[in-house]
């Protein structure tokens, strides 16, 4: 009987985990240029809708997953990190973008050398800016990271490749 | 294409340091003492009817002519030099004077469709000149960015602090000897 509870908890953490990555709230701080491309996406060519993040929230206190979209500067970096603190957890952010990952090709003294400088990044997207396919596919290992969070196991599996067959 | 600066010249003999119009862009480099009474008679002239500021900006000129010119490509191989569109009639004149900064003017006039570009040398030890903003309005912004990157004081502005940096920073950064990667960041580490 004990044997049968435990199972039964594993099994709900997964579900939890599975409800979790396909209601994925998202919170667009969106800055600069790359907000382009995230607009591409989030529209209906692309449409994050099939991953069930379509529903952007314009408050971090109903966001899951904070998308940073665009270069942060130094002025503005106090603002982003306490959006960042104002989520409630469970928390996600994404990285998107060359100028979120690293800071880009700016090297001068207004911008933030990459947003982990100031707040934990789960999802690194770089691209300037990312094509559609990069956010989705980001987006698909933030969903595989969520899911991977409440079934017990370590890291996501590792992503699966199409065989190249020489001629 | 040297009307606009003769029409200055003959009512302002003495406030004219130089002036060219190199590649069809008449400019007046100016005495600082004689800027605003230039700047009103621009305005207010009918035949002159400057309506619009387009620009206010400054030059920092301490590092012009010294050390190699930072070209673009410059590690790649490829020379850069004038542009062969644009024939040059006359050599380019070179900086405007002496002193570290020039603050520079760019005028309109919407009714007459004519420009005038103003340049005032600033002194590296007492860099102010007159603000603009009585005249007008809409230099407010343009001299409170223009100190906020060169550190250039405008005398009589109704609000002078900074527009683009935050106020904890130190320094102005274009001058030219801000370290170019110097940064000096609120919260997170000095990266």
């Amino acid at each position: 009987m004990t044997d049968d509870k435990s199972f039964f908890t594993t099994r709900l953490d997964e579900a939890l985990g599975w409800a979790r990555k396909y209601s994925i709230f998202q919170y667009p701080f969106v800055t600069a240029c790359c907000g382009m491309e995230y607009m591409a996406t989030a529209c209906s060519h692309y449409d994050v809708d099939r991953f069930g993040a379509g529903f952007p929230r314009f408050s971090p206190r109903q966001a899951d997953v904070l998308f940073v979209v665009g270069t942060i500067s130094h002025k503005m970096a106090p603002i982003l990190r306490r959006i960042y603190d104002q989520m409630a957890e469970p928390k996600w952010v994404v990285a998107f973008g060359v100028c979120t990952c690293t800071g880009g090709f700016y090297d001068n003294y207004a911008t933030v050398m990459g947003i982990d400088t100031i707040m934990p990044v789960d999802v690194y997207i770089p691209g300037c800016p990312p094509r559609p396919e990069m956010v989705l596919d980001g987006l698909m290992k933030l969903q595989d990271k969520i899911q991977e969070e409440h079934s017990g196991a370590g890291r996501p599996a590792p992503e699966k490749r199409p065989e190249v067959f020489e001629a | 294409m040297t009307a606009l600066i003769e029409r200055i010249a003959a009512r302002f003999p003495d406030a004219i340091a130089s002036s060219h119009s190199w590649r069809g862009d008449q400019t007046v480099v100016l005495h600082p003492a004689n800027l605003l009474e230039v700047a009103r008679f621009l305005r207010d002239e009918p035949d002159l009817a400057m309506n619009l500021l387009v620009d206010l900006s400054a030059v920092d000129y301490s590092a012009f002519g010294k050390g190699p010119q930072p070209a673009f490509f410059g590690s790649s191989g490829v020379k850069l030099g004038p542009s062969l569109l644009i024939p040059d009639e006359s050599p380019w004149p070179g900086p405007p004077g002496k002193d570290r900064f020039a603050v520079v003017y760019h005028f309109y006039s919407t009714t007459l469709k004519h420009r005038l570009r103003l340049v005032v040398t600033v002194p590296e030890e007492a860099p102010e000149v007159d603000s603009l903003c009585p005249l007008w309005p809409g230099a407010n912004w343009l001299e409170r960015e223009t100190w906020d990157m060169f550190g250039v004081a405008f005398k009589g502005h109704p609000d002078l602090r900074r527009i683009l940096m935050y106020d904890e920073f130190e320094g102005h950064p274009l001058r030219k000897d801000y370290p170019v990667n110097k940064r000096q960041p609120l919260i997170g580490p000095v990266n």
